[in-house]
């Protein structure tokens, strides 16, 4: 148990130099704002990529409609702060609640469906959703919202997007995670073990829809302006790429493979037409070698690294 | 009614374009269980293909369409052979992000290639409107031209499938490939030879598209894939009839929405449609609920 504590003592200190050391990077101006955004994207990546890796890798259920949630979580949350004027913390929870009641009401009929045509539904409702903000007066239909003020900054996004993780990855090792991963493995073996399949589906669509809300939330309030053409499917595809790259099923793949793209469409920002084409071939060159991602279902861990090095010091030495 | 009618055909004439395209889908899906997301652009392919023959080669309307449907089926063929062959019997999701990637790579290789900017398609037939019982039916000949080829199409495909000996492949493949394996038949080449006929039909819904809206660009593809997909999965995925009755269907939908409605609904009708049928009747119009065995 100490052990336990200590750990996570370890790790809680290491984040916090971590965030510290970036905070004093862009305090002293030694990050110009073009790293910043790109380094705020990452935060809101992993956030999106850890989320929809619940559904898809623990949960199994293929769904490509999270750009749909995110843009609930951005308008939501807009709306509240700067239509309502009222503070960034409360609209960060309500973008996140907002989205994570909309998944819950897209998930319980479209549920009943399974592989592809899940994955064709959910897209659907993604789509739905961003024709119904372009639709809508209110929030500025085609040309969307603008002038939101810029609230998200490096401290909001570091900061949730570590408790995404931790939340995320808490779930997962509970007991409702382990009836989601059952449910992954094989559906009709988890229900006839007495798993009610459908609301632990359910859940993990309601969780993965509110985390998106929250990342839509960052979003939003990080540029000036939203768009319904910011949340179309091939955001959903993006976040999608960045979920399978890093391996379904791996909360550490998934972190390092939105930061890893976020950095690959950052550095090929400069060449903007080939830009797409080299993303696409790296896209389709990792999925032809590696295609369980690049982390597969394994985490990272520096525990099990330091053990490993242990056990092959302790073995040469014998 | 005199709307009606017009948008009616109107709506045909765009649905037997996506039936075209949603022609493609199902077999690939029937065959492969694999959505080709790079269908949609295999049709900008071949709309492509077409304007540079009518307009750089100078040929006419059928050489040019055979032109498109010969570059269009190369190109399907190798995106087989290259992207999805190796993965076959992985995972689904890693083909689902490779077909992902090689779409993406195709419309930004075309935007590279072609420029993102909107081509205006030649005028191949010059346009009369003919009309009919005092004007209350309108047709052009473009729409005639649509009919007539998607006809042609449709008759020989069912002529394929159901009278050679490849078509037959096909169907035992999509039945139960390792059983078709054991009777002798060659599950690549049959699997191969699908894209290919796919790929010839996108080729012609997209030249269909060049002369019928007169424009295309390199991402003409992605909305009109996805709804062809639609129509695909309406009519029951894997079913060629329900592909084509989808694909209709949906023109019809659409062409109604954008015809007392607005067209900004048009696309979310589409979706909101698919959702309706995949939960009220999961195997879409014509397929069969099978129960899963366990």
């Amino acid at each position: 148990m100490k052990q336990v504590l200590k750990n996570r003592l370890i790790i809680f200190a290491g984040l916090i130099a971590f965030y510290g050391i970036i905070q004093a990077l862009i305090s002293f101006n030694f990050l110009n704002d073009y790293y910043v955004v790109n380094i705020i994207l990452m935060g809101i990546n992993v956030i999106l990529a850890v989320s929809l890796n619940l559904i898809n890798g623990f949960t199994g259920q293929f769904s490509i409609g999270h750009a749909g949630f995110m843009a609930i979580g951005a308008y939501s949350s807009a709306i509240i702060t700067y239509k309502l004027g009222l503070p960034f913390p409360l609209a960060i929870l309500i973008g996140g609640i907002s989205a994570g009641i909309v998944g819950i009401l897209i998930g319980i009929p479209s549920l009943r469906l399974k592989g592809d045509y899940l994955a064709i539904t959910t897209l659907g409702f993604g789509e739905i959703i961003r024709v119904i903000f372009l639709n809508t007066e209110y929030v500025g239909g085609a040309s969307g919202l603008s002038g939101i003020p810029k609230y998200t900054n490096w401290t909001w996004v570091f900061w949730l997007s570590v408790i995404t993780v931790v939340l995320i990855r808490n779930f997962v090792n509970s007991s409702y995670g382990r009836c989601c991963i059952a449910i992954r493995e094989d559906e009709v073996a988890a229900e006839s073990m007495g798993i009610n399949t459908t609301n632990y589906k359910t859940l993990a669509f309601a969780l993965g829809a509110f985390f998106a809300g929250i990342g839509g939330s960052l979003y939003a309030h990080n540029f000036y302006i939203i768009q319904p053409e910011n949340f179309g499917f091939m955001k959903s595809f993006d976040i999608l790429t960045m979920v399978v790259l890093g391996g379904l099923g791996s909360i550490t793949g998934s972190v390092l493979s939105a930061i890893l793209l976020t950095f690959v469409y950052a550095v090929l920002q400069d060449y903007a037409a080939l830009r797409m084409v080299i993303y696409s071939l790296l896209l389709i060159i990792v999925m032809l070698f590696r295609p369980e991602g690049l982390m597969g279902t394994k985490e990272f861990s520096f525990k099990k690294l330091l053990n490993r090095r242990a056990a092959k010091n302790e073995l040469t030495v014998n | 009614m005199k709307t009606f009618i017009e948008q009616l055909i109107n709506g045909l004439s765009l649905g037997s374009i996506y039936a075209l395209i949603a022609l493609g889908y199902t077999m690939v899906y029937g065959i492969m269980k694999l959505i080709n997301f790079a269908h949609g652009d295999i049709y900008m392919v071949g709309a492509f293909t077409g304007f540079f023959a009518s307009t750089t080669l100078h040929l006419g309307f059928i050489p040019s369409l055979l032109l498109a449907m010969l570059v269009s089926t190369i190109f399907g063929v190798t995106i087989e052979r290259i992207a999805y062959r190796p993965l076959r019997g992985k995972s689904k999701i890693s083909i689902l992000i490779t077909a992902i990637g090689v779409s993406l790579f195709l419309e930004n290789s075309g935007i590279i290639l072609f420029t993102p900017r909107t081509r205006t398609y030649p005028q191949i037939f010059k346009q009369h409107v003919y009309s009919l019982l005092n004007g209350y039916v309108t047709i052009s000949n473009q729409q005639i031209v649509i009919f007539v080829v998607s006809i042609i199409m449709m008759v020989g495909l069912q002529f394929i499938i159901y009278k050679t000996k490849i078509g037959k492949a096909m169907r035992a493949v999509s039945l139960d490939p390792d059983a078709a394996k054991l009777m002798g038949v060659n599950v690549d080449n049959t699997v191969s030879f699908t894209f290919a006929i796919g790929s010839a039909l996108a080729a012609v819904a997209g030249v269909l598209v060049g002369i019928y809206y007169n424009s295309i660009d390199p991402l003409m593809g992605i909305m009109p894939g996805l709804k062809a997909f639609i129509a695909a999965v309406l009519g029951g995925i894997g079913i060629i009839p329900g592909a084509m009755v989808g694909g209709l269907l949906m023109g019809v939908i659409e062409a109604m929405v954008s015809g007392y409605g607005s067209s900004l609904y048009r696309d979310g009708v589409a979706f909101a449609l698919l959702i309706i049928i995949l939960i009220i009747k999961p195997a879409g119009l014509f397929g069969k609920n099978i129960r899963e065995k366990v």
